[in-house]
């Protein structure tokens, strides 16, 4: 059916931004400042050993080579060695994706829950006290760095009242809630005043609309109105917004997830770049690129089940 | 009044105010008028000169922006006395309305089935089978070719005609007896104005259902409607049989519009317009508000507002040159 055919031409669409960003992590990597053989070896390594080094990674090969090399080794799972952790970079990863996928979720989720209904309750009330009032405690939690609202939610929550720990991840469902409740409200409260204030709009917008009147006219109820008349076509731009920033969230995670000691993606991506482990941030920065990229497709497909006019032309 | 008993609806007094930046804007100023079963009421004017908002004030949409006061009566009872949850049970039911807009009426995110049978679940008892057999009987009523077939269909894939079609269809799913309707034809095709209009009529005669029209333009009045209210600036100022307004017009404003219908002129004749625009609601003259552009204004019309006269049994105006003045409508 069309809606297929839509999944399937937007899955094609893929394969060049992966290609893409093959490209780019790989010259990025070798621009670079520094030499990795000397990041591998110790202080003591004689030229020797560092040619060595260099031969068993192939830095010694065409430009070209190297690529080609790249390509099929990702390809086909092999991402090499992590200079840093003695592992393979792919099982390194794999280890460390439910963590970030868990964080990143988890803000996503706790940011609907803060910011639709408020975003509901600030657009009825269009101007009014309440309006006002929710619009200004979100400026504030807009202007704010992430980095500083998830010090004082540690210095608060977790330091002086003990009701969250300060850092790790657990190990059961619940001890992940527990744990990464104050990274993902950080994360939360900033990517909820952006939604809020979009939905906010678009539901003031969409209630205007000749169609709502309509519905109204109709004499439906007021939660059929709100639910299905209002809020389906309100979210249409919010999803596009919402999308986005959980790109942005991703890369946000290198500051939540050190700040909060979550053994996450991020956080291994900071320690990479500090060690200089090439492997490891190629492979890190390829699983980043793959999630975002399946987070805009997820985005798509809402879309397109939001939209019939997306699915159908 | 003779005709109270055969009244559907009676309008008395309505005025729908709005408050915009410390500002009162009356864009209904206390007009009454009434609705009798069956018959097609025309609602005339130009843009601004509040028809839209009377319709909407009198099934309780333009409360949300504006205030509205007067009494509208339906079957002997206030509705603007009635709560929101109340009207609901008469607005779609009793009393539907369609909009000018078949573009951006219809929900483009809901088939056009489910927009149907919203309506019957509000009003009727039916089973979602019955509901769907209804559904397609509408469609098929308003003329859409293959209906069963369509139910599944957005809104989009609709031609302009169509999308009216489906619109009144919707609107007449609970067999109203009062059918308001906004300007329907303006953003159609002339040729499907005057089907979605043929239509209308035939399914009022069917159905013995009133309708109250709102339109700008005259040819549409002199082809629909049984009797005419002329508005201006929020005020009607005059009403009668369509006949009668249309023969014999009693008001300039009247006049003007007759006017400048083209009808039996001659090519590249330049049209006749009323001359200068209609004033705005904030700031609307102390006396009658046609007469900066009246010509035949003179002192007493800046500074007192005419009354709505009886003329004779057929036609009221509201000017202070009358021929025959006779006696105030009674409010």
């Amino acid at each position: 059916m069309s809606s297929l055919s839509y999944l399937v031409s937007r899955l094609l669409q893929i394969i060049p931004t992966f290609l893409l960003v093959m490209v780019v992590i790989f010259l990025l990597v070798r621009m670079l400042p520094g030499d990795p053989a000397i990041a591998m070896a110790d202080a003591k390594a004689t030229e020797a050993q560092l040619e060595l080094i260099r031969q068993k990674l192939g830095l010694n090969e065409p430009f070209f080579m190297q690529f080609f090399y790249f390509v099929k080794n990702t390809l086909s799972g092999d991402m090499g060695t992590s200079i840093l952790l003695k592992a393979p970079v792919l099982d390194v990863i794999i280890e460390r994706i439910p963590v970030t996928a868990f964080l990143t979720l988890y803000a996503v989720g706790l940011s609907i829950l803060i910011a639709g209904p408020l975003a509901f309750v600030a657009a009825l009330n269009k101007n009014g006290m309440l309006d006002i009032a929710i619009r200004s405690s979100f400026q504030v939690g807009l202007s704010t760095p992430v980095f500083y609202i998830g010090l004082l939610l540690l210095t608060f929550l977790a330091a002086s009242l003990r009701l969250f720990p300060v850092g790790g991840y657990g190990t059961t469902f619940l001890e992940h809630l527990h744990h990464l409740m104050l990274p993902a409200l950080t994360v939360a409260l900033y990517t909820s005043a952006i939604i809020m204030r979009n939905l906010r709009s678009a539901v003031i917008e969409v209630l205007d609309a000749e169609y709502v009147q309509f519905a109204r006219s109709k004499g439906l109820s007021r939660s059929v109105v709100l639910g299905r008349h209002v809020l389906r076509n309100a979210l249409i731009s919010t999803v596009t917004l919402l999308g986005l920033s959980i790109g942005a969230l991703m890369s946000g995670t290198l500051v939540t997830e050190t700040v909060f000691a979550v053994p996450g993606l991020g956080r291994l991506m900071l320690e990479a770049i500090f060690a200089r482990d090439y492997p490891l941030i190629q492979g890190l920065t390829l699983t980043f690129a793959v999630m975002v990229s399946l987070v805009f497709l997820f985005t798509d497909m809402v879309q397109a089940w939001l939209d019939p006019r997306l699915r159908l032309s | 009044m003779s005709n109270q008993q055969k009244s559907l609806l009676q309008v008395r007094d309505l005025t729908t105010t709005f408050h915009s930046k410390g500002r009162v804007l009356r864009a209904v100023d206390g007009i009454s008028f009434d609705v009798r079963a069956g018959e097609v009421l025309g609602l005339v004017g130009e843009s601004g000169s509040g028809k839209s908002i009377t319709l909407r004030s009198i099934i309780g949409l333009a409360r949300d922006y504006g205030t509205v006061e007067g009494k509208v009566y339906w079957k002997g009872e206030d509705l603007l006395a009635r709560s929101e949850t109340q009207l609901r049970s008469i607005r779609g039911s009793q009393i539907s309305m369609i909009f000018q807009e078949p573009m951006t009426s219809l929900n483009p995110l809901l088939t056009v089935g489910l927009q149907i049978e919203e309506n019957l679940k509000a009003h009727t008892e039916l089973e979602r089978a019955a509901r769907k057999a209804r559904a397609i009987e509408l469609l098929d009523m308003v003329g859409i070719p293959s209906a069963a077939s369509r139910l599944k269909d957005f809104p989009h894939q609709f031609s302009g005609g169509m999308r009216q079609r489906v619109m009144i269809a919707i609107a007449l799913a609970s067999n109203p007896k009062l059918l308001l309707a906004d300007e329907p034809t303006t953003a159609l095709d002339v040729t499907i104005q005057d089907q979605i209009l043929q239509l209308l009529l035939s399914l009022a005669k069917d159905l013995n259902m009133a309708i109250v029209l709102v339109t700008h333009d005259l040819g549409v009045v002199a082809q629909t409607c049984d009797r005419v209210a002329v508005m201006y600036a929020g005020r009607l100022v005059e009403t009668g049989s369509v006949r009668d307004v249309l023969k014999r017009p009693q008001h300039p404003y009247t006049l003007g519009l007759l006017k400048s219908v083209p009808e039996n002129i001659p090519p590249r004749t330049p049209l006749y317009s009323v001359p200068g625009t209609p004033p705005a609601l904030d700031a609307l003259p102390q006396g009658c508000a046609f007469a900066p552009r009246c010509l035949k204004a003179e002192d007493v019309c800046m500074k007192s507002k005419p009354p709505l006269l009886v003329i004779d049994e057929g036609i009221s105006s509201a000017c202070h040159f009358l021929e025959v003045a006779r006696e105030e409508v009674p409010a």
